[in-house]
């Protein structure tokens, strides 16, 4: 890198507020003369150097890479390069930035300055060679950091259970790690829960749905010893397994349906990644084929679309289209996003510190961080054709007929008579830009705005794919308009075209894409980013893993795959434990680190190490099969302890850290959406496909700036009934009763959810239509269902909500709100006509809306919204 | 939790079973607060009580007045006449080099500004034409010429000015001050958002609480519909039906608590509690009925233009909420993006927010409200000194692009010193010559009149103390009184 360039770069970063900038053809700024003299490095030099720099560039310390105790490592300099130039001073960043009266700039940081005799004394060193003596005064140096003594750092050994005195209370090795630490703090466990309870708590985690209370019935019947445990293996055994799970790992991977930022386009494709997860965990697809697929499908052999379809984990990332974005910078926000993601979400290590500097606590430089970037810095962007199961025949027989008639339909507009002036213009545009405005925009848009556009325009229209034409073509009828008249566009009828389009690709059967990546044919090469600034490249870096860490043998292989490899290798100490400490996360409300999503020095210390590397040890050794895992952690008599509180426990263990009880959790968004669907009946069991768009309040897609948001056109019939997963999720105005309860806004990796308890998510339980209309179906279920009786009604309400019997004085309490809701009814028929809705033969309004009224309270209740 | 609020709950709890039977909702609120029982009183259970700050705070309440997009400092508060003479023709690359456009190329030509500036109030305040109201409270205004930011787009800008930093996940303004200050309202959120015109780019973001706990999440009162989401009973839920819907969720929610004894549920049961309050509360908020006809008039919530209606509308609730204890109410506009017509569509948005805003300040500072209130007008960033032409043939087309370095806003009441103009720009407003006011600057001020060292104000996060203004800010003492 020429100096000049450099240099400026430097001042560019000095100048703060509205200092004046000097050209990079100016001339060297003011410095003190050289000395006059020979220098001796010893006698001169070094005092000075051991002084004012070594405390952060010597033995101990190398602030930006930067250490001035070795000739060798001093001439190479820090993560900027190199800050001597030998012979040239002039040229020398060091003598710069110790002789600058800027603030900020000016080095070393603190008081005294460095006088203009002993700059003079530098520069007339660095003139005369630079020349490194023997040092007189070097420290005890060593060029390796020190082998962190950090827990999580430490290899993964997989200990003996301790002993323990209560052995008949355990049901397996994990027992054995709890018992002994609550045996060792003098505190008894919790019995077990009731049968229900247990049945309730073990539906919800493992599929994110309540029990029928056919199953619940037949779970109380069964008397075996094997009772639970066949309970376990149905439910791990259920298509709903896999949607449950997904979500926590769409969590991870900022999954969402539109781009975020300003535009916040749609991405029509994404859920095409969401299926592959579901599907990969309904299939439990071992953890280490989860993995290696997300994270390199593209560079194993012969993938399969499917396959590929995996690694639309990294394309979760946002992207702004906003106008002048550059492209430049914006490709480095995203592959920072896939670095700190995968980070966080294989190795929980906050690694988006040392994106600018050294991590202050983790022993992460920042050379580690960008070499890790390196993994992500060589891909593009892809969008793939990935068929599901029965597309791919309809496809093909109707394939030529739609070209046909979009041919056809093109002709009749003039489309192809006027498409290729218009990209000899834009070319034009794209190389003289400033000369006219409307191209200018025409162009800009069309970077901004599509995925490889400008790529496609450049191509030779022979040799672009049918998909890069088609959406070449849809960019200019949609975009012609800045560049000629009103009147010229009207004549066209681009707008009654482009509509006539569009339903012409809806009325014929596509083929499901997937948004993928690809290593690109020839990588280029990754720089450090000084002080994490896109465009000030440092030093050279290539992949690989952070230095602290024990280190993959280099294989030759591309990059990506020995990432993968090497976060499942023997030697990696987190893969394992974070992925189990994620598992007991969802089972007991909180990891054994409560930090999920960091394991560095600053997150939490394990509560049960020993566990967690028993855990961490068994997972890995055996094939990494999730459902074993899964199962290991519900089969423990841990997990099926009662979750009441233990006021006696509280001031010892006011959190619960040494789980002498389960916790009481309330339900996620998303499980508590699907709970009231389900126990209405109105949830549609249909697993996978497109995202939904059930009805949300009026004025909520308004808020936000996003270009299509008249997207939302509420969905009919079976699709307003999904899971809350399927939920289009867009990232400028997500569906707010997601937001109520704490889903996070997909914006970031997140590693754990919030649980909090607001007056919105009341409000949002008593008034939502959703839950009304539960209400409503939940009523007419009972009616249906429950003979006559009053009492029977109440548990027949009971066992759908709640998957219990009414207590009695619930049920005294529930039958004065009943009499008293019937009188208030009574008194205005229109309200209860209004709530009832439908007409059921032998039932009146009143008796509906009162129902509606009962059902209501209990999806209201403290109860009803947690996993107890 | 400690074990001393475990406990405070369950007496709390026998209170509750006592008064619970035969007392409607209203009245057993009525009854906890003159028994001093308020959620204030548990502050772990309400996370909003009101909390003391570092020190003395000027202000208690904040209206910023967000005019998303990018108002034109050159038409409204930054009178350069050197554009007249540089009109038509295209600005020295020395000077455009550094600049960060996002439509127009360096070489747009220079346009002079078509409007004119007047002198206002003892200090000479020179204010364009276009607001000729605001010119009348010129002396309870500081105008700040020397506003700056980093980011060039409007997310980025927005998210920049709203939580100090570009990217995703911090806590917004509002969210910090409530975190901060707790809130003095029973009834309503601490944090509001009142939207006026189209949605913002920033959508949410811009009130998000970013990690920080879901009650200081800004709470959306919208335009059309329930002023907030699930606020209104559904169709055919009577007061009546509603209230005792509540009587018998609280009741099996205690049966519940007693039979588990999980603190979550007496905080459930107080946010319920609030839940309630609210749906009683806010209406009486939104009716204008009490607000006698010259302050009605005055707002401009008789309009009959509908845009400067839903401004006015906005700008008396804000007052009514400050009123009511309201902590920050954020109020967005959009957009003042004018990257085209801007002498035909800035005139217009000037009309629709000018006497609004003049006079919510006089209402407040006739009420005694200003001296506690800060109020804060502008947006992410200023435009720039040349034209941004879409249609090259069309003149009447003509708008400003995005311009960071330099931008104007203007500022009153709440510990302020009114009457002034902060900062200075150069002939072309290309850059900030005195005085500069970083978003961050900006910040860190707010934080001061609310009584807050910004840099003691943090929360830790991921390992590491986070503040409104990252790793920057410094408190503007010009403009304090």
């Amino acid at each position: 890198m020429h100096w000049s360039h450099r240099f400026a770069g430097w001042l560019a970063l000095a100048a703060v507020g509205f200092v004046l900038v000097p050209s990079p053809a100016a001339p060297v700024p003011d410095l003190p003369p050289a000395a006059d003299r020979a220098v001796d490095y010893g006698a001169d030099i070094e005092p000075i150097l051991h002084a004012r720099c070594y405390a952060c560039h010597g033995p101990s310390v190398q602030t930006n890479g930067l250490r001035f105790d070795e000739g060798e490592a001093a001439l190479k300099g820090g993560y900027s390069g190199p800050a001597i130039v030998p012979g040239d001073s002039g040229a020398s960043a060091l003598v710069h930035r110790v002789a600058s009266p800027e603030e900020g700039f000016r080095m070393p940081p603190t008081e005294p300055r460095l006088t203009p005799r002993e700059v003079g004394v530098l520069r007339a060193w660095i003139d005369q060679g630079a020349r490194w003596g023997e040092p007189t005064r070097r420290q005890t140096a060593s060029s390796q950091p020190p082998a962190s003594q950090h827990w999580a750092f430490q290899p993964i050994e997989r200990p003996d259970p301790p002993e323990v005195r209560q052995i008949d209370w355990t049901r397996n090795p994990i027992d054995r790690f709890v018992l002994a630490k609550l045996e060792s703090k003098g505190i008894r466990p919790s019995p077990e829960a009731g049968k229900l309870t247990l049945l309730r708590r073990l539906s919800l985690d493992l599929i994110g749905l309540p029990p029928s209370w056919e199953e619940a019935e037949a779970y109380l019947k069964d008397s075996s010893p094997h009772a639970y445990e066949r309970a376990v293996d149905r439910l791990l055994k259920s298509s709903h397994y896999g949607e449950k799970w997904a979500r926590h790992w769409l969590d991870l991977a900022r999954y969402a349906d539109s781009d975020g930022y300003e535009k916040d386009l749609a991405r029509p494709y994404a859920w095409r990644w969401r299926n592959w997860v579901i599907d990969a965990l309904n299939a439990d697809m071992p953890f280490d084929e989860f993995t290696t697929l997300q994270l390199a499908a593209d560079l194993i052999e012969d993938p399969t679309p499917d396959q590929l379809a995996a690694t639309g984990f990294h394309r979760n990332t946002l992207r702004n289209r906003e106008g002048g974005t550059i492209y430049a910078q914006s490709r480095f926000e995203e592959t920072l996003d896939r670095a700190n993601t995968v980070a966080t979400t294989w190795l929980a290590l906050t690694v988006e510190c040392a994106q600018c500097h050294d991590h202050k606590y983790d022993p992460i430089t920042q050379k580690d961080f960008y070499s890790f970037y390196a993994y992500f810095d060589n891909v593009d962007d892809v969008q793939i054709d990935a068929p599901l199961p029965g597309e791919m025949g309809p496809y093909l027989r109707k394939r030529a007929e739609y070209l046909r008639k979009r041919q056809e339909l093109l002709e009749e507009h003039h489309v192809p008579a006027l498409q290729p002036e218009w990209e000899r213009q834009m070319k034009i545009a794209g190389e003289q830009p400033g000369e006219r405005t409307d191209w200018d925009l025409c162009y800009d848009v069309l970077f901004q705005m599509t995925d490889n556009g400008s790529l496609v325009l450049h191509k030779d229209p022979a040799e672009r794919t049918f998909r890069e034409q088609e959406a070449l073509t849809d960019y200019f009828i949609d975009w012609y308009y800045t560049v000629v008249s009103k009147e010229r566009i009207e004549e066209l009828r681009f707008r009654e075209l482009r509509k006539k389009l569009k339903d012409l690709k809806a009325a014929y059967p596509r083929l499901s894409e997937a948004r993928v990546i690809r290593e690109r044919e020839s990588p280029g090469a990754t720089y450090l980013r000084v002080r994490g600034q896109w465009n000030r490249q440092g030093i050279q870096v290539g992949p690989q893993p952070p230095a602290f860490l024990p280190q993959a043998p280099g294989s030759g292989r591309a990059a990506r795959l020995d990432l993968a490899e090497w976060m499942l290798s023997e030697d990696n100490p987190l893969t394992a434990r974070v992925a189990v400490n994620r598992m007991w996360q969802e089972f007991f409300g909180r990891g054994l680190v409560r930090t999920s999503e960091d394991f560095g020095l600053q997150g939490e210390l394990p509560s049960h190490p020993e566990l967690l590397d028993w855990l961490a040890a068994d997972f890995r050794g055996n094939g990494w099969g999730v459902k074993r895992m899964h199962k290991l952690i519900v089969m423990s008599a841990t997990y099926r302890q009662a979750s009441h509180a233990r006021p006696e426990v509280a001031e010892l263990d006011p959190e619960n850290t040494w789980l002498a009880r389960q916790n009481r959790l309330r339900l996620p968004a998303e499980i508590l959406r699907d709970s009231t669907l389900y126990a209405s009946g109105l949830l549609s069991p249909v697993i996978g496909g497109p995202s939904v768009y059930p009805p949300q309040p009026d004025g909520v897609k308004e808020l936000t700036y996003g270009w299509d948001t008249d997207r939302w056109q509420e969905s009919q019939g079976p699709d307003r009934y999904r899971r809350g997963l399927y939920t289009f999720f867009q990232r400028t105005a997500p569906y707010p009763q997601m937001m109520n309860f704490d889903a996070p806004d997909s914006n970031r990796t997140a590693s754990r959810r919030r649980r909090t308890n607001t007056p919105l998510q009341a409000l949002n339980l008593l008034n939502d239509e959703v839950v009304l209309e539960a209400a409503r179906a939940l009523a007419v279920r009972v009616l249906e269902d429950a003979p006559s009786e009053w009492d029977a009604r109440l548990r027949r309400m009971f066992q759908l909500t709640l998957s219990r019997l009414p207590a009695d004085r619930e049920a005294e309490q529930l039958a004065e709100s009943y009499r008293r809701q019937t009188r208030i009814l009574d008194q205005s028929p229109p309200d209860a006509r209004q709530l009832a809705r439908i007409d059921l033969r032998d039932h009146d309004p009143v008796e509906i809306a009162a129902w509606m009224g009962i059902g209501r309270i209990l999806m209201n209740t403290d109860e009803y919204i947690t996993r107890e | 939790m400690t074990f001393q609020q475990f406990q405070a709950i369950q007496r709390r709890r026998d209170f509750l079973k006592n008064v619970a039977s035969g007392i409607g909702m209203a009245a057993l609120g009525d009854l906890l607060a003159s028994d001093g029982l308020t959620a204030a009183n548990l502050p772990d259970v309400n996370p909003l009580a009101p909390r003391q700050p570092h020190f003395e705070a000027k202000a208690k309440h904040v209206i910023f007045m967000f005019m998303e997009g990018g108002p034109s400092q050159y038409e409204l508060f930054d009178p350069k006449p050197a554009l007249q003479k540089h009109h038509g023709t295209p600005l020295p690359e020395s000077m455009t080099r550094d600049m960060k456009l996002a439509f127009i190329k360096p070489s747009a030509k220079v346009m002079a500004s078509k409007f004119a500036f007047h002198r206002h109030g003892e200090s000479g305040m020179e204010i364009s034409e276009l607001m000729p109201r605001l010119g009348e409270v010129a002396d309870d205004i500081c105008l700040v010429r020397s506003m700056r930011t980093d980011a060039f787009n409007h997310h980025p800008g927005q998210l920049l000015l709203f939580t100090g930093h570009t990217q995703f996940g911090r806590p917004t303004m509002g969210a910090w001050s409530v975190y901060g200050l707790g809130s003095e309202s029973q009834n309503l959120p601490g944090f509001v958002v009142l939207t006026s015109g189209r949605g913002t780019s920033g959508g949410s973001s811009n009130f998000s609480c970013g990690f920080l706990p879901s009650h200081y999440q800004g709470t959306v009162f919208r335009n059309s519909g329930d002023p907030i989401l699930y606020l209104s009973n559904p169709d055919g839920v009577s007061d009546a039906l509603q209230q005792e819907t509540l009587r018998s969720v609280r009741e099996l929610n205690e049966l519940r608590f007693e039979e588990t004894g999980d603190l979550e549920i007496a905080s459930r049961i107080s946010s319920y509690e609030l839940a309630y309050r609210m749906q009683m509360s806010a209406p009486e908020l939104l009716d204008f009925s009490g607000e006698p006809a010259h302050v009605l008039e005055g707002y401009g919530v008789t309009s009959e233009d509908d845009d400067q209606r839903q401004y006015a509308t906005n700008c008396l609730l804000a007052r009514r909420m400050v009123e009511r204890g309201v902590r920050f109410v954020l109020m967005m506009d959009a957009s003042w993006d004018d990257h085209s017509e801007l002498n035909k569509n800035l005139p217009k948005r000037c009309r629709k927010v000018d006497q609004s805003n003049a006079y919510l300040i006089q209402d407040l500072k006739q009420r005694g409200l200003l001296d506690e209130t800060l109020v804060v007008w502008g947006g992410e960033f200023g435009r720039t000194p040349m034209v941004e032409l879409r249609r090259p043939d069309d003149a009447e087309n003509a708008g400003r692009d995005h311009h960071p370095d330099a931008y104007s806003m203007w500022m009153a009441g709440g510990g302020l010193r009114g009457g002034q103009v902060v900062g200075r720009t150069d002939d072309l407003c290309l850059n900030v010559v005195e005085d500069p006011v970083h978003v961050h600057d900006l910040q860190a001020t707010l934080l001061h009149l609310l009584g807050f060292d910004h840099e003691k104000l943090t929360y830790r996060h991921m390992g590491r103390d986070f503040r409104l203004t990252d790793v920057h800010g410094q408190v503007v003492k010009k403009l304090l009184a």
